[in-house]
């Protein structure tokens, strides 16, 4: 290719610097399922760092590890060995209530199905895990129109899932696992069942929501949607072999490489 | 990667045709032509000026344009001809030829480190795939800063058009890294199994990615 990076107005924009410590971390985490010869080994002791305003994408081949990596990380399975520390808390030590309460409160999960529910509204959907949290049902509410107005989605509050389209219902989803304090997003192929335009609106979406201060974590095989990410991790095999650096010493050498031809 | 001698004879046979249809918008010199182009494509592919003057003067020599009277500043008018305009529509309703694509130094890569000794076909996939990557995050966020506001005129369309074009083309490149993987891993495990040796099969292979880019 005879190109380099096209640089029509100005460098591609810094990503957030992250501020204090990391919302998510993962201490050399281990799953194995089974034993002795059965044994298979999901997670081969992994090391990864979310913070504040960054979005982060896992990509690997199937069976390398990386839904279990999100399921481990939003306390839905628990690990064999290791930590997962969110906001500064090894979920470990708080008991099934203790991270039911902290999945209610601190981490949004979206899934590749949306898993919105089918007799509420977009509106209800989105005050629901306020609501289980002791929030007023009145404010809980008035929350969840906030949050479709601030997303463009106002038009569609009163509806039911059945009423809107995939991406609707996707965006209704990432607009749940945002509502409140919570500042970690996980997301399990997001735009799996989406069309490309409208699997695009949904990245933007959950993009702009990490430049507003969540951290992110988003399973994909998709290269385009994981190119929205700050950092994209590679995984094979149960273990990080290779990610993309935040800063940009690559796309230098890109254009330094590039420059040399 | 080293330019073909096909990739330029392309490059050339592009800044010609969009040349062309930078003209049929009304006289133009060159400096400015190269400022054009430039803000249509994003400078995606720079131009010097020199190559603007050498293509202006081969397609005055073809009978395609023809120097105009001088603006006031004293710049040397281009104008496209009937002959140009010909050209053009020619150019935009004729597809873009896709059936001798220029060599590509990615897979011949690959098809040379099958088989290998001493190299770790895995390790070169995924040297590729993060440079494949990287390179998307960064077009990426340029996508993303071109559509926080709506493109408002037709330099910022086009521009968006290449910038995608860019990303799509990397894309595909990284899909095939993946898929390259995946088949190397099944063939792997095939061997693993199979009492037949791998490198017979491995080698045809290889000999028939060979066999299609040599004819590049």
């Amino acid at each position: 290719m005879s190109s380099h990076v096209p640089s029509r107005s100005a460098a591609p924009a810094d990503p957030p610097i992250p501020a204090g410590g990391p919302v998510l971390e993962l201490r050399a985490l281990t799953r194995t399922h089974g034993s002795g010869i059965a044994e298979v080994h999901a997670l081969r002791g992994v090391n990864l760092s979310v913070h504040a305003g960054e979005l982060v994408a896992v990509m690997g081949p199937s069976g390398s590890g990386k839904s279990t990596l999100l399921t481990i990380a939003g306390g839905l399975d628990t690990a064999t060995g290791g930590q997962v520390i969110i906001e500064g808390q090894d979920i470990a030590g708080l008991g099934q209530k203790g991270i039911a309460a902290l999945r209610r409160r601190s981490v949004g999960y979206v899934f590749q199905d949306y898993n919105l529910i089918p007799a509420l509204t977009a509106a209800e959907n989105i005050a629901l895990p306020r609501e289980l949290d002791g929030v007023s049902v009145r404010k809980a509410r008035k929350e969840a129109r906030a949050a479709l107005e601030e997303m463009g989605l106002l038009e569609i509050a009163d509806r039911f899932p059945d009423e809107m389209s995939g991406g609707q219902q996707q965006r209704v989803a990432i607009a749940r696992a945002l509502v409140g304090d919570r500042r970690l997003v996980l997301a399990d192929e997001p735009t799996g069942a989406l069309d490309s335009e409208t699997g695009e609106k949904v990245l933007a979406l959950l993009r702009s929501r990490c430049d507003q201060g969540a951290a992110g974590v988003m399973v994909t095989h998709e290269p385009r949607y994981a190119a929205w990410a700050d950092r994209v991790v590679f995984l094979r095999d149960g273990s990080i072999v290779d990610q993309t650096l935040t800063d940009h010493s690559d796309a230098d050498s890109l254009l330094t490489s590039e420059a040399a031809k | 990667m080293r330019r073909t001698t096909y990739s330029v004879y392309i490059l050339s046979m592009s800044i010609r045709h969009g040349l062309l249809a930078l003209l049929e918008r009304g006289p133009r010199y060159g400096s400015q032509l190269r400022t054009e182009f430039e803000s249509r494509t994003g400078s995606t592919w720079p131009l010097n000026v020199g190559q603007v003057y050498t293509t202006l003067s081969r397609l005055e020599r073809d009978g395609l344009v023809v120097q105009d009277a001088e603006d006031d500043q004293g710049h040397a008018l281009y104008a496209i001809t009937d002959a140009g305009h010909t050209e053009l529509r020619s150019w935009f309703e004729t597809p873009v030829d896709r059936s001798n694509p220029p060599r590509d130094e990615l897979a011949i890569k690959l098809a040379m480190a099958v088989g290998a000794p001493g190299v770790d076909i895995r390790a070169v996939i995924q040297s590729q795939r993060h440079h494949t990557v990287k390179a998307m995050q960064d077009y990426t966020r340029l996508k993303a800063q071109s559509l926080s506001d709506v493109p408002a005129n037709r330099d910022e369309v086009a521009w968006l058009l290449v910038l995608e074009q860019l990303i799509f083309q990397a894309e595909a490149e990284a899909r095939w890294l993946d898929h390259c993987e995946t088949r190397l891993v099944r063939l792997a495990e095939a061997a693993a199994t199979d009492p037949e040796p791998e490198t017979p099969t491995v080698g045809r292979a290889a000999s028939r990615i060979a066999r299609a880019h040599s004819r590049r």
